[in-house]
C-alpha cells in the first residue's frame, strides 16, 4: 500500500504541479476540491492508474470524491485489485 | 402537481447553498446601450447609476457603433428578422455565405462555417471531425465550452499543464499510436489574459503530426498587428488548422460564432456538427452587422491600435499605483487579490466609485487566485482610464494593498 501511495503521489506531483508551484501534496491533501486536479484533467490520472495496476475503474466509481486524495485513490485501486 | 413542495424545497436548498458558498450571481441590469459609459440598475430596483464599464468583452467598442447598427437595420429591412430554419434546410441566405467568405479572408483560413454562438461551435467541432481512434490534447485552462465539446466527442482526451510546452511534447509522444492528434488551446486565455505560444505549438504539432485548434474568441479583431488574432501575433497563420471564434466579443458583441480552417474539416462540420444541424441560423440583422464589423476592421487598424494604446497606458498607471497585476499585453488585465471576499468587496466599492468591475473567484478561477478582471476597450477614452486607476488607488489604499505583492496580500487577507 505504501509503495502504491508513493507511486500515485509521484505521478500527481509530476503531472499536475509546476516546478514553481508552492502547493505541497501529501497522502491526505485534497486534490479535486482544492483545485490541484480538476474534473477535466482527472482523466490522465485515471488512465495512469488503470494502466499501472491493470484494472478498469468504472466511471460511476471514478468520482471526484474517490479521487480527492492519494489515500482514497489507493483504497479504490485496492478494492479493484481484490 | 408535478412541481411538488418537496421538489421546490430541494431546489431552494441548493440555491441557498450557492449563496452560502459566496458563488451566487446577482442580477445587474444595464439600462442603456453597451458602451464605455452605461446606466446600471444594481441592486435590482435601485435607481439607475451612470458608471464606466470595465468588464465587457467590447474590446473594439463596436457594440454600439453607428455603422454596425445601420448595417443591422439594413439586414433587418432587406433579409428579415429571422430564418425560421436551420442552415441546411432553408436557413442559408446570400449574406451568410458573404460573412463566411469574409471571415475566411480575414482570419487567413480556407473556409468558415457560422454557428449560433462560439459555444455551439466548440460543442460541435470535435464530434464532427474526430472518432474513437483519435485523441484530443488540451491545455488545462481552455474555455469551458471547449471542455464541453471535448466531452461530447468519442475521441480519447488528455490534458497538458497550462502553456507548458515540455508537457505538451510528452503528451504528443505518449499518443503517437492514435490515428489523429488534435491539440486544443485558447489563443488568449480569458481569465489571465495570457497568450498561448502558438509558434512553439505549431512547431511541436508539425514534429509530432498533430492538428492545432485555437479558440481565438478573446483575440479576433485586435491581437496581431492587423487584428487577425493570436496566430498573426506569432506569425503562424498557415500553421493553424482550425480557429473557433465569436462575434459576441470584439467583433460587434451581438452573438454568433464560427469554425474556420482547412476546407475538409469545415465540410465535415457542415455535414455532421450537431449545433449546426439542429439549431437556427444566425439572424439576418446580426449577419449584416457582423459583415460590417469585418469590413471596418479590414479597412483600418485604428480601433485595435487605440485598444493597444489603452492597454499599455492602463497597465503602466496601475503598476505605478501599486496594484498587483498579472503581467501581459492583452486588454484583459487581472488585478490579483487572491482572497474571494476581498475581490468581491473591492468590486463593490469600485462600483460606488462609478467603475463597473466584477470579482472572479473559484471555481471560475483556481482556488486562492481570486481577482478583479479589468477589460479594456477601444471605446474607453484616456479620462475613463484615469478615473478607473484613481478609483483603484482610492479603494486599494482603503484595503491597504497598494504596493503589496502576492505573499503580502495573502498574509493580510488569507487565500
Amino acid at each position: 500500500m505504501d509503495k502504491m501511495k508513493e507511486t500515485v503521489l509521484e505521478y500527481i506531483v509530476d503531472e499536475y504541479l509546476d516546478e514553481d508551484d508552492e502547493d505541497e501534496v501529501s497522502y491526505d491533501s485534497p486534490l479535486i476540491s482544492s483545485g490541484i486536479v480538476d474534473s477535466f484533467s482527472m482523466v490522465s490520472l485515471k488512465r495512469f492508474i488503470e494502466n499501472k495496476y491493470s484494472i478498469k475503474l468504472p466511471d460511476e466509481e471514478a468520482t471526484p470524491e474517490a479521487f480527492d486524495t492519494v489515500n482514497s485513490i489507493c483504497r479504490l485501486v485496492n478494492k479493484h485489485l481484490g | 402537481m408535478a412541481f411538488s413542495n418537496s421538489t421546490r424545497s430541494l431546489l431552494a436548498d441548493e440555491i441557498e447553498q450557492i449563496k452560502e458558498d459566496g458563488l451566487f450571481k446577482e442580477k445587474r441590469f444595464i439600462c442603456s446601450a453597451q458602451d464605455a459609459e452605461i446606466e446600471v440598475e444594481y441592486p435590482e430596483g435601485a435607481s439607475h447609476e451612470k458608471v464606466l464599464n470595465f468588464c465587457a468583452n467590447n474590446y473594439l467598442g463596436l457594440s454600439s457603433h453607428p455603422d454596425v447598427i445601420k448595417a443591422a437595420h439594413e439586414g433587418l429591412d432587406t433579409r428579415g428578422y429571422g430564418m425560421s430554419s436551420v442552415r441546411f434546410i432553408c436557413g442559408t441566405q446570400d449574406i451568410h455565405r458573404e460573412l463566411q467568405d469574409k471571415v475566411s479572408v480575414f482570419l487567413g483560413m480556407e473556409d468558415t462555417l457560422l454557428f449560433p454562438s462560439c459555444m455551439d461551435a466548440n460543442s460541435g467541432v470535435f464530434e464532427a471531425i474526430l472518432g474513437q481512434e483519435d485523441v484530443i490534447i488540451a491545455d488545462r485552462l481552455i474555455h469551458a465550452s471547449l471542455v464541453d465539446g471535448i466531452r461530447l466527442c468519442s475521441a480519447e482526451y488528455d490534458t497538458f499543464k497550462h502553456m507548458n510546452m515540455k508537457h505538451l511534447e510528452k503528451k504528443l509522444e505518449l499518443h503517437q499510436d492514435r490515428r489523429i492528434r488534435l491539440v486544443v488551446t485558447d489563443g488568449v486565455f480569458s481569465m489571465d489574459g495570457d497568450l498561448a505560444p502558438l509558434d512553439e505549438m505549431v512547431e511541436l504539432c508539425n514534429r509530432y503530426n498533430a492538428m492545432l485548434l485555437v479558440d481565438d474568441s478573446h483575440a479576433s479583431g485586435f491581437i496581431g498587428k492587423t487584428g487577425r488574432g493570436t496566430h498573426e501575433h506569432f506569425n503562424v497563420i498557415d500553421g493553424i488548422d482550425l480557429i473557433t471564434t465569436t462575434f459576441g466579443k470584439g467583433l460587434g458583441g451581438a452573438s454568433g460564432g464560427c469554425v474556420s480552417g482547412r476546407s475538409e474539416l469545415i465540410e465535415l462540420c457542415r455535414q455532421k456538427a450537431r449545433p449546426y444541424l439542429f439549431s437556427n441560423s444566425l439572424a439576418p440583422p446580426i449577419v449584416n452587422g457582423s459583415i460590417k464589423v469585418i469590413d471596418l476592421i479590414s479597412s483600418s487598424t485604428e480601433r485595435r491600435d487605440k485598444l493597444e494604446w489603452n492597454t499599455k497606458y492602463f497597465r503602466e498607471k496601475m503598476e505605478e499605483a501599486g496594484l498587483d497585476m498579472r503581467p501581459g499585453e492583452t486588454p484583459i488585465v487581472p488585478v490579483m487579490l487572491y482572497n474571494a471576499k476581498l475581490a468581491n468587496d473591492i468590486a463593490r466599492d469600485m462600483y460606488a466609485e462609478g467603475i463597473y468591475v466584477i470579482g472572479f473567484c473559484f471555481p471560475v478561477v483556481p482556488a486562492g487566485k481570486a481577482r478583479i478582471r479589468v477589460q479594456l476597450s477601444a471605446a474607453h477614452e484616456k479620462e475613463h482610464l484615469d478615473k478607473c486607476v484613481k478609483a483603484f488607488r482610492k479603494i486599494g489604499d482603503k484595503y491597504g494593498i497598494l504596493g503589496l505583492g502576492k505573499n503580502e496580500i495573502i498574509e493580510k487577507y488569507g487565500r
